[in-house]
């Protein structure tokens, strides 16, 4: 018997499932929503943050509307990925990790997003955009601009 | 339909006959994460919109990929009395003009890649067929292959129990559950000689075995679907194409150790997968073949799925593990293995995704089918995701004991753009770079191993003359730094160690005696990680010094870079008389760093160019040259 009471372990995959329920909520992990869900959970909040910091699907810091995942995979790297990153940068005027001013885009490298015979490879929220040169960068990004949104429609990766 | 016993089963193996064989036209998209990725939902909806223009009347599918993923969108087309051909490279414009050549009742031969032949199909009636066109077992890209992990992608809809039943689905189930004890069903799989398909080969019945006989219930499964090494996608593909194959898998599994309870752990970057395994288990749970008493037998598994949060090292099973009890994904020293003390402390089996879908494919089969596969100690069929610099990019599925001049010249058909292959990189980040003069080894565990590589979960990167090998080893230096959990100390510094080497060496100021640091720093971290990742992190530096120490010596002594790659070896220059002045590289050039008059040659202002290379990929003139 121990002298002090422990709680019960979250369930199996219960604690991951939180912190994506959150992040997918909001784009982040707002203070308040963390705070809260330690205490649901019944795990310390120094635990929860340890957890929350090691994975790199989760933020504290709140990301732009749309989120582009640039591909580092293996393949992607030696056919040209990091030119698609450098002129993504360029043009979005923000490094990777970074949100714009206005808050529509951030940019964030993928160690790999498993779509190796496409590369190399993009992805925006949920679209992946294969077989890119970085001539197709703008065109791309203006679909994702209201305003703007005179070209291809989204969805169209203009093979 | 609740299914409770084996004849039930055939109810829907009916249904599903009738969906994969109708008799009206059925028109299939490949539609996995990479066909997405290639245009295939344009194709899709161009293909509706146009039968509907036409009043054309066809059954559309989404299947999974069919692996051939140079030539996607693919599509395939099935006419009940005209034939069945598979249409390469669509686009929406393409899928209009099929369309029409269909409702007129033709199977055109414009961008027909191949038929499918199809038992007591007569497809003499089809011009295109007559006209010459091979069937799919003839192209070099599927003459090797024999599919039994993938059996059934691109060729089912993923979500349609009924369609996986008609191809044999859960056939291993009924026979495991109703006929075999869980002991017959551990010798079968030990005699089937298959190994673990996640990299390290160990063999499936004797981890099995060793978690039926440790402490008593409750044990747990576990389906490791965190795909995380770079180059490497087909777990991806077999649960977006197939995923009843990883469930059926998982409850035989179950039954066989004495589980009643499994999960899927999959990766965060592939949602798509993530959303058609819940409905395979969805659906299983409503049909009865996940929930109590499966098929009568007194049997009750259930399986749910955890959703990863972007961390490679929880591809290991400790840190896997660790990760679904709600910690960080940190791994454990072994021994106890998971078969004895695993998720909670239970004794818990842990599989690769193509390990499960392949045990459903054995229990129906037998032992004896399966080992006459491959070779001696290595039986059965591996997957491998063929890309980078290689002609024919795709998943293939080949008997273990074909070469990798076979896999590399054969099936991928050589370089890209008729560049020479210099090198294959197998096992991602824990594995090593082949140079071509090894391309006579065969695929097998010991070979691999002996070469300095391993067969690792099936990645082949296929580098050519324009990569450069100390910047291969550099990006997977970067990659397991990055990914180090950072729990021991040879892992966490040495990697660190190691990249600063290479980061010298690439910007050229390496000396000879940081490429004998390298390797001595390289050998020591093997030695003394904690975890596979820790152990093998040094692989992709310690074969590329073992096979391109040319390339590091250039680099040290000469300071060039023999590919051309290293940006601070290298200047770039545009040849003014193939120069034609389109302006493409002044445009996409991301510093600026590109002047010249439309019409007129351009020149690059070496003082504000970061040798990005992107000018020289995209003229189209082929007028920028690489000064080495």
């Amino acid at each position: 018997m121990s002298l002090i009471s422990q709680p019960d372990p979250p369930p199996s995959g219960a604690v991951l499932a939180k912190l994506h329920a959150i992040n997918s909520q909001h784009g982040y992990l707002p203070e308040k929503d963390f705070r809260l869900a330690a205490n649901e959970l019944g795990v310390p909040l120094s635990k929860l943050y340890s957890v929350a910091t090691f994975y790199s699907a989760f933020s504290f810091k709140p990301r732009g509307q749309h989120t582009i995942h640039i591909c580092m995979g293996t393949a992607c790297y030696i056919k040209g990925g990091e030119r698609l990153l450098e002129k993504l940068e360029s043009t979005l005027g923000i490094k990777e990790g970074e949100t714009t001013e206005d808050g529509m885009f951030s940019i964030e490298t993928v160690h790999c997003l498993g779509s190796c015979s496409m590369s190399p490879v993009m992805r925006v929220d949920e679209e992946t955009y294969g077989r890119l040169k970085v001539d197709r960068i703008s065109r791309i990004l203006k679909q994702y601009r209201p305003s703007e949104a005179d070209e291809e429609p989204r969805g169209d990766q203009g093979v | 339909m609740k299914i409770r016993t084996l004849s039930e089963i055939e109810k829907l193996r009916d249904i599903g006959l009738s969906f994969l064989y109708p008799q009206r036209p059925r028109i299939s998209v490949g539609m996995a994460t990479c066909g997405l990725a290639a245009g295939a939902a344009a194709v899709f909806d161009a293909l509706s919109e146009e039968a509907d223009r036409l009043g054309f009347d066809f059954t559309p599918v989404s299947t999974g990929c069919i692996g051939y993923c140079r030539q996607e969108p693919l599509v395939d087309v099935r006419m009940p009395d005209l034939g069945r051909i598979l249409y390469a490279q669509m686009t929406p414009e393409r899928a209009r003009d099929l369309m029409g050549a269909l409702s007129v009742g033709e199977l055109p031969a414009e961008h027909a890649l191949a038929s499918i032949p199809e038992e007591g199909s007569d497809v003499s009636k089809c011009s295109a067929v007559s006209s010459g066109l091979p069937s799919i077992d003839q192209l070099p890209f599927y003459a090797h292959q024999h599919k039994i992990i993938l059996r059934n992608s691109g060729l089912i809809d993923p979500c349609s129990i009924e369609e996986y039943v008609a191809r044999g689905g859960f056939d291993s189930l009924g026979r495991a559950l109703l006929k075999l004890s869980p002991q017959d069903v551990i010798d079968e799989i030990t005699q089937s000689g298959l190994r673990g398909r996640g990299g390290a080969g160990f063999p499936t019945g004797k981890k099995w075995n060793a978690c039926r006989h440790a402490a008593p219930k409750p044990r747990y499964v576990i389906c490791n679907a965190d795909e995380g090494d770079p180059g490497a996608y087909m777990d991806r593909t077999v649960l977006e194409s197939d995923p009843y194959s990883i469930i059926e898998g998982m409850i035989i599994g179950g039954y066989a150790i004495g589980s009643n309870k499994g999960f899927v752990y999959v990766r965060d970057e592939y949602p798509l997968a993530i959303e058609r395994i819940q409905h395979g288990i969805d659906r299983s749970k409503e049909v009865g073949l996940l929930g109590d008493d499966i098929l009568g037998s007194g049997f009750d598994f259930s399986v749910e799925i955890v959703r990863g949060a972007g961390a490679f090292v929880c591809g290991e099973e400790t840190a896997l593990i660790a990760s679904i009890e709600g910690g960080s994904g940190e791994p454990r020293p072994r021994p106890p293995y998971p078969a004895e003390k695993g998720l909670w402390g239970r004794p818990t089996t842990i599989n690769n995704v193509k390990t499960w879908a392949s045990v459903s494919a054995i229990v129906a089969k037998g032992a004896e089918w399966y080992s006459s596969i491959g070779t001696k100690g290595n039986a059965g069929t591996v997957v491998f995701s063929l890309v980078g610099k290689v002609a024919n990019t795709g998943l293939v599925e080949v008997p273990l004991g074909l070469t990798l001049k076979e896999m590399i010249e054969g099936i991928g058909n050589g370089g890209l753009d008729g560049k020479v292959v210099k090198a294959v990189q197998t096992g991602g980040p824990s594995g090593g770079c082949l140079p071509a003069g090894l391309f006579h080894l065969p695929i097998d565990y010991e070979s691999l191993t002996q070469a300095g590589s391993i067969m690792g979960s099936g990645g082949m990167v296929v580098m050519d003359e324009d990569t450069c090998m100390v910047d291969v080893a550099r990006y997977f230096l970067n990659f397991t730094m990055e990914e180090s959990c950072g729990k021991c100390t040879p892992c966490r510094e040495g990697t660190q160690y190691m990249y600063g080497i290479l980061t010298r060496i690439v910007e050229g100021r390496g000396t000879p005696e940081d490429v004998v640091l390298l390797e001595e720093i390289g050998n020591w971290v093997k030695a003394s990680s904690l975890c596979g990742l820790g152990q093998t992190a040094s692989n992709p530096v310690l074969s590329t010094l073992r096979y391109f120490r040319d390339e590091y010596d250039a680099h040290v002594r000469e300071k060039r870079c023999p590919a051309g790659v290293c940006r601070a070896l290298i200047q770039l220059s545009i040849t003014p008389e193939l120069c034609n002045g389109c302006g493409l590289c002044k445009r996409e050039c991301p510093v600026g760093a590109i002047q010249g008059e439309k019409k007129e040659p351009h020149s690059i202002d070496a003082k504000l160019c970061t040798r990005c290379r992107t000018c020289y990929d995209i003229c189209p003139q082929g007028a920028v040259k690489i000064v080495r």
